[in-house]
């Protein structure tokens, strides 16, 4: 872990996260991923590389797919931010997380928010993929303990049953 | 009892919900009041003599908590099956990265300069980094022959047979380092108090090595060692034995400074400094009868151990059993060792020696067959384990095994015959060629031998006090799926629905030690004693007539709570006992190896793409028996991901050494499979029973790591007619080999190839 406050104060940068409006006192080259998790207390990214190779930080931010270990915090300054915790409705899943669950989606877990946010990421601008479509649109986010294929099929099933509803 | 209404099912994972939404606690997202931030300060040479500490200028070091070896209350090990490794090197260093020095602060961003700002004199001592250095013996840095430890299996009278022999096959194999690559990096949190003493909560497997080894090291009774266990973002046997460093490290800190200290390594430092998968090199030398049928042979396993002893000879023994594969050797000659580098120790990874030596078997089954004239198929079908025979370590084969139709089916489902036919004809087109490879094995589940025996391990069952039931077992959940396969047999065992069934946190204040989670042992041993414990519960309640024969839910949860309100805390207890007919002589490496084998035959198709000299697995498929399944979706799940793992042990993963030292120790460098990298992974279970586990069940979880890497390696073989015998096999490797292959096929077929 590399210091990334320099020698610079505290900023205070406002964002929205999960529909919230949030303001924190970070500084301003502090990595999006520890502000959300050391300050924000939502670890669901979690960090796995610090590089932007494994994608299990990822999060949504204005609708794109991002590595929030990539993202200094000042970058994020009025944006929409969606995180693995604001996805679902109260108590109801999203049909991404019901279809991880239903086909073996989540082994460990420890992929398992930033796979379902690429899915969702997916699934927002193409709702109907091909079987390769998919591989493709996960190729971004590693997991380790599924070789995969459980996860492409639950990303498949939310695309059919989201077609039929 | 009822038919099986829930064994069988795939029921919903118990702590699915938590993981998909992001709730799951994982170490990193615990955070406890005052805690401060560890880092490790390593060595960075491979082998020499600490002569000097300085600590520079710049940094305030009175704001740190510092520890040095001299700080450890008691023995400075990792106690494990020897004591050979320090928690903190002292004097000497074996090793790069051995920790040295510990370092705590409040604030994390500041350990990196710290730890930057410590320098190290060393009179660094000669090295040695491989498998041959260390046989050479030019520096001995262990014992006299710089060798942890070997096995010798033998069976039958091996020194006359060669003479007897139409072919003599020789082959030389050799596999390298992996990294397990959990997600999830290595961490641990300890809290020290005088009156409780140490609590450390973590990502680890096996809660009581933990235990042990912080007991020695603080020198503490077992009642003031708390081990609990957070969510784990996978293991694969990497959180085997090295959590127990961590562990000592956030302790010491935790002592030193009396506050609770939180040590999360980042990728660099867990890939640089944690174990990986034993490299190894095996020798064959094999005498075969004119039809094909092995007469005998020897073979030679060495393993490259690292710096200390840790798991080396269990691993060592595992591989050296599994080395002659699923078939009959009249005669046979095992020497297996495991030799001592200057690398970082090498220790448990899936498969934990076998996918080694089966690598090789399967690799030289090839070999032998086209020395012979036969066909892969026909090769493995004249030598296959038939019931009643025995194993090279005369274990008598009582299971009603037939490979024979295993490999039929597998053939069948991966339309073997008219591919290899078809790819024979198309393979004249020069640019990409295509092969088919077989690997069949086995696996054998639970500890080696007498080791279920001195576990003994305990399990417990538990009728809570608001009747629903909860099973107490140290065995951990890092995505196996540990926590519903065993809440699924005690539901069964009770009669009662899975959701009135749950697992205790493993926290060595609630939970017995029923052993290690390793050893695909967890379902077969572990859950046919969770089966026998539930049935105490059942059995006290019928008996206490608190309930009849046949009950709903609701009535048990009834009895349950009248139970317990009555008595206080109803927990059943049940104690490993090793079956009477199993014998096994520690000397002689011989007798019952294994309870159960799970049994696998596995075909890869693959494309040789000679512009890029890239091998693409197109299609794989999966077939296995492993007794009674459980849980049909977590069952795919495993053996797809340890596919998976063994495509990428066979194709990507190469650990880059220098003077001991991981070179590409980063995701972006260290290469592992992504979504797009992978083929369909087509899985079949053949069920026949077994009497050993739970319903039935066999060991499962590190099966899938031992067929991909022979199975492709000989596609690859077949598809470019050169005999590939290292893994990984990378495109520099094809390329070399095309290269060498057609400067001897002659300029024309060079032609061919290089113009490419």
């Amino acid at each position: 872990m590399t210091d990334t406050r320099e020698s610079r104060s505290k900023d205070s940068i406002s964002f929205v996260v999960n529909g919230d409006p949030k303001t924190v006192r970070a500084y301003p080259m502090e990595r999006l991923l520890d502000v959300l998790r050391h300050e924000l207390q939502l670890t669901g990214a979690k960090e796995g590389c610090g590089e932007g190779e494994c994608g299990s930080c990822s999060v949504l931010m204005d609708g794109m797919l991002v590595n929030s270990c990539l993202i200094p915090v000042l970058q994020a300054r009025g944006s929409n931010i969606v995180t693995i915790e604001g996805i679902a409705a109260g108590n109801t899943l999203h049909i991404l997380q019901q279809t991880f669950l239903d086909h073996g989606g989540a082994q460990c877990g420890i992929c398992t928010p930033g796979m379902i946010l690429a899915a969702v990421h997916l699934l927002n601008r193409n709702p109907e993929p091909t079987l390769e479509e998919i591989r493709e649109g996960l190729s971004g986010n590693l997991c380790r303990c599924t070789g995969y294929s459980q996860i492409i099929e639950a990303v498949a099933e939310a695309s059919r049953r989201k077609a039929m509803a | 009892m009822s038919s099986d209404r829930i064994v069988g099912n795939s029921v919903p994972r118990k702590e699915g919900r938590d993981k998909v939404t992001g709730r799951s606690q994982y170490v990193d997202d615990m955070v406890l009041p005052n805690m401060l931030f560890g880092a490790t300060v390593r060595s960075r040479i491979p082998r020499g003599r600490i002569r000097k500490i300085t600590f520079g200028s710049g940094i305030a070091w009175s704001e740190f908590a510092i520890v040095s070896a001299k700080d450890i209350p008691g023995k400075n090990c990792i106690a494990l099956i020897g004591d050979d490794q320090p928690c903190l090197a002292h004097e000497v260093v074996n090793h790069p990265e051995e920790p040295i020095l510990l370092l705590a602060h409040p604030d994390r961003y500041l350990l990196p300069q710290a730890v930057e700002a410590i320098s190290i004199e060393y009179q660094p001592l000669p090295a040695i980094f491989t498998i041959e250095e260390s046989e050479r013996c030019s520096e001995i840095i262990l014992g006299k022959d710089n060798i942890f430890k070997t096995y010798l299996i033998e069976k039958g009278a091996i020194d006359g047979i060669w003479e007897k022999a139409a072919y003599i096959v020789e082959g030389e194999y050799t596999t390298g380092a992996q990294e397990q690559l959990y997600i999830e990096n290595n961490g641990m949190i300890a809290a020290f108090d005088a009156s409780q003493g140490i609590t450390v909560w973590g990502s680890l497997q096996c809660p009581y090595y933990i235990h042990k080894a912080l007991m020695a090291l603080c020198n503490l009774p077992a009642e003031k060692v708390r081990v609990v266990q957070m969510e784990t973002g996978g293991a694969f046997g990497g959180k085997e034995e090295y959590p127990s460093m961590i562990a000592a490290h956030a302790a010491l800190l935790a002592m030193k400074s009396g506050k609770p200290v939180k040590i999360i390594y980042d990728r660099m430092e867990d890939m640089a400094a944690t174990t990986k998968r034993h490299p190894s090199r095996t020798r064959h030398r094999t005498a075969v009868s004119k039809d094909g049928k092995i007469l005998g042979g020897e073979i030679d396993f060495t393993i490259d151990g690292g710096a200390y002893a840790t798991l080396s000879s269990v691993v060592l023994s595992r591989g050296a059993i599994h080395a002659g594969g699923p078939y009959y050797w009249p005669s046979i000659r095992i020497r297996a060792k495991a030799v001592a580098t200057n690398a970082p120790p090498h220790g448990a990874f899936r498969g934990f020696g076998a996918p080694q030596s089966l690598f090789a078997m399967e690799r030289h089954m090839d070999r032998i067959a086209q020395q012979v004239g036969l066909s892969p198929v026909e090769i493995r079908r004249r030598n296959f384990l038939q019931p009643g025979q025995t194993t090279t370590t005369e274990q008598v084969v009582r299971e009603p095994i037939d490979l024979s139709k295993l490999l039929d089916r597998a053939l069948e489902v991966s339309d073997y015959h008219s591919k290899t036919k078809r790819f024979a004809n198309e393979n004249q087109n020069p640019t990409t060629k295509k092969g088919m490879g077989i690997a069949s094995f086995l696996h054998g589940a639970g500890f080696t031998g007498s080791g279920e025996r001195y576990l003994s391990s305990v399990v417990g069952v538990e009728g809570c006090a608001d009747g629903t039931v909860r099973v107490l077992v140290s065995s951990t959940e890092f995505g196996q799926g540990t926590k519903t396969v065993l809440s699924q047999i005690a539901a069964e065992a009770l009669g009662l629905p899975y959701e009135e069934v749950s697992l205790a946190q493993a926290d060595t204040l609630e939970v017995p030690n029923s052993g290690p989670t390793v050893a695909s042992r967890t379902v077969m041993v572990v859950g046919k004693l969770v089966q026998s414990a539930a049935l105490g519960i059942r059995q006290t309640l019928l008996s206490s007539s608190l309930l009849r024969e046949t009950y709903t839910a609701e009535e048990f949860r009834g009895a349950c709570i009248e139970y317990v309100a009555a008595h206080g805390q109803f927990r059943s207890w049940s104690r490993y006992e090793p079956p009477a007919d199993i014998f096994w002589d520690d000397e002689k490496y011989r007798g019952e190896a294994y309870a159960a084998f799970a049994w696998a035959v596995y075909i890869a198709e693959v494309t040789v793409d000679l512009t890029t000299y890239t091998v693409s697995v197109d299609d794989f498929v999966a077939l296995q028996e492993v007794g009674k399944v459980l849980h049909p979706l977590l069952a795919r799940g495993q053996i797809i991901g340890g596919v998976a793992q063994g495509i990428g042990f066979s194709l990507y993963e190469k650990v880059v050494w220098q003077n001991g030292r991981m070179q590409n120790g980063q995701m972006t460098n260290y290469i592992i499979p992504t979504s797009t990298d992978l083929p369909p992974i087509r899985v079949f279970f053949e069920e026949l029973g077994n009497v050993h586990g739970a319903h039935g069940a066999k060991g499962i979880g590190e099966l899938p790591m031992d067929g991909p890497a022979p199975a492709i390696i000989n596609a690859a073989s077949n598809a470019l007619g050169v005999h590939f015998n290292s893994i990984p096999l990378l495109p520099e490797d094809i390329m070399d080999a095309a290269t060498v292959t057609a400067q001897e096929l002659g300029a024309e077929s060079a032609g061919q190839v290089q113009s490419q």
